[in-house]
């Protein structure tokens, strides 16, 4: 990670004289996504409160804090899948290049902001089709073939498959069957990608090969993770976010919210104190 | 204690000789009609009797081609006419419906399925044989195809759900639709199970005799097109066991053996269709 490539930000780091909490510390020219004064319910039970943050250009963005705390189902919120249970709604708005995606048709949106789950995911077809599975329903300029290996490679998995792409997407381990679903995605360009804990199911050589990755594939998208792991958010991001019971505590530079958090709760968890 | 020990020793002895003879006779039931068909029937099956008409009374000798082909036709508009209700109908039921509205569905294709097939047979009679006045290959495929609908539309619906939800989210976060989804991902993962059913279902009413009773009837000779009766495994097998001739009995005989002998290999298929490849993990 480059220090000298970070924007310039704003940090504010004590609560005073802002009425929430959760403060705005990134400057705005830079973000890709903004979200803004979002609550979120799943029925009558509210789980996320107010929260205010953004989504830095091509550079990583770690959502932290302990189980429950709302980090995943926030990241959820990012492409919408939050419709896909039936009693979630949404207040508040959420932009993507100043654009609120919550007015914009949902297949588009979830084209430009992909998403990689907790556990890996990848279809019950060859390695090939789970590739080319993106650019065929979404119809491509590009020979698929092309496409294919392009988004491998930028998932670091080409080498180990060249040779077997028409397997079972099920013969890989869960390191290579979790590239293989950052590669699916990929595969359509996202200008956002989200990872939802995407290395908690793996053992510590597939996920130092994945964090590796995310810090290559800053370069080339955006990108949004969910992790429980706090190192693992000191290792590959730029920002951070941590949250609890639903509310944004800080929203910091990593390096910053590692070293000198602004919040006592943020420092509380940091050290191990709780969660 | 020791005459305790020896009682109870008795009784777990006693028990796993009961047990283990009710499974021996439960498989052995299938080999004993299996050999008993063979043995009775097993003579007349020759070459005729797959490519000949059925000879007058008195007359030795003849087949049953047009029993089995009537079957054929039975069986394939049958599938054509149930499978695709009972397949869309499953779908809806897994992927669109709210709980009541499937509570319902799954509760009368349960019923649906428990339905006497005398009973579907009279439906069938009613609403195709009356109007068209007289009994036809097609009103016996709407007979058939009727039981096929419960068996298929529950048993897509299961093999549906089974399908994992992290399966469906992979592929609306590339931005598929629900229908793009269904279509490309969720059905070709249960894709093995439900082809299993439908050929499950398939082998069922292959059996059937009373709904073809009275709808199909039963018929000499061919019956072209899919306005005529025709004759069918089952009914010929009732008419000709019931009939005081001995060699229409030995004919019945034969016509059982081929029945379960198709019938057992539409089920290998099944089996070897659903073990094949790889499954989707949990």
């Amino acid at each position: 990670m480059q220090a000298s490539a970070r924007p310039v930000v704003n940090v504010n780091l004590k609560p005073t004289g802002i009425v929430n909490t959760s403060r705005e510390t990134v400057a705005p020219t830079s973000m890709r996504m903004k979200v803004s004064k979002v609550n979120f319910f799943y029925g009558a039970k509210q789980t996320l409160f107010d929260i205010n943050m953004g989504i830095a250009n091509n550079h990583v963005t770690a959502l932290i804090g302990p189980s429950g705390c709302g980090k995943s189902t926030l990241l959820r919120t990012f492409n919408r899948m939050h419709e896909t249970v039936s009693n979630a709604r949404l207040e508040g708005e959420i932009l993507l290049d100043g654009q609120n995606i919550l007015s914009q048709d949902v297949t588009q949106l979830r084209r430009r902001v992909g998403m990689v789950f907790q556990r890996p995911n990848p279809f019950p077809k060859s390695i090939f089709e789970n590739v080319a599975y993106g650019p065929k329903i979404n119809g491509s300029s590009l020979p698929i073939a092309e496409i294919v290996e392009k988004s491998l490679r930028r998932a670091a998995l080409w080498d180990e498959v060249k040779d077997h792409l028409h397997k079972s997407a099920y013969e890989l381990s869960g390191g290579q069957q979790q590239r293989l679903c950052i590669a699916r995605g990929l595969a359509v360009e996202p200008e956002v990608l989200l990872l939802d804990e995407p290395c908690s199911a793996l053992d510590p050589i597939s996920t130092a090969k994945i964090e590796e990755l995310l810090v290559q594939l800053k370069d080339s998208c955006t990108i949004a993770i969910v992790t429980h792991n706090m190192q693992q958010a000191a290792r590959v991001s730029d920002f951070t976010a941590f949250l609890l019971v639903g509310q944004l505590v800080e929203f910091s530079p990593t390096p910053q919210l590692f070293t000198t958090p602004g919040d006592p709760r943020t420092e509380a968890y940091i050290t191990g104190r709780f969660g | 204690m020791t005459a305790r020990l020896r009682w109870r020793k008795f009784v777990s002895g006693l028990m796993l000789t009961m047990t283990g003879v009710c499974a021996l006779v439960a498989v052995s039931v299938l080999f004993f009609i299996l050999g008993y068909l063979v043995y009775h029937g097993g003579t007349s099956i020759n070459w005729d009797f797959f490519t000949k008409l059925p000879t007058p009374v008195g007359e030795s000798g003849g087949g049953m081609a047009n029993a089995i082909l009537g079957s054929a036709k039975l069986l394939f508009l049958a599938s054509v006419f149930g499978v695709p209700i009972g397949f869309f109908g499953g779908v809806y039921l897994s992927e669109f419906s709210g709980h009541k509205v499937a509570f319902v569905v799954r509760y009368a294709a349960d019923l649906l399925n428990g339905v006497p097939s005398i009973v579907i047979g009279i439906f069938a009679y009613a609403l195709v044989v009356l109007p068209f006045k007289h009994f036809s290959t097609l009103a016996g495929a709407f007979a058939l195809g009727l039981m096929m609908i419960p068996i298929t539309l529950r048993s897509t619906e299961e093999f549906l759900l089974a399908v994992p939800r992290a399966l469906r989210e992979g592929s609306m976060a590339l931005g598929a639709s629900k229908w793009t989804t269904i279509a490309r991902v969720v059905v070709p993962a249960a894709y093995r199970g439900i082809m299993t059913a439908i050929l499950l279902a398939l082998a069922r009413v292959a059996g059937e005799t009373a709904p073809l009773l009275f709808t199909a009837f039963g018929n000499r000779y061919w019956s072209p097109g899919l306005n005529q009766p025709t004759a069918s495994l089952p009914v010929v097998i009732y008419n000709y066991a019931i009939s005081p001739y001995d060699d229409w009995h030995r004919q019945a005989w034969a016509a059982g053996l081929v029945l379960l002998a198709l019938i057992l290999m539409v089920n290998i298929i099944a089996r070897v269709i659903l073990s094949r490849g790889v499954a989707v993990p949990r």
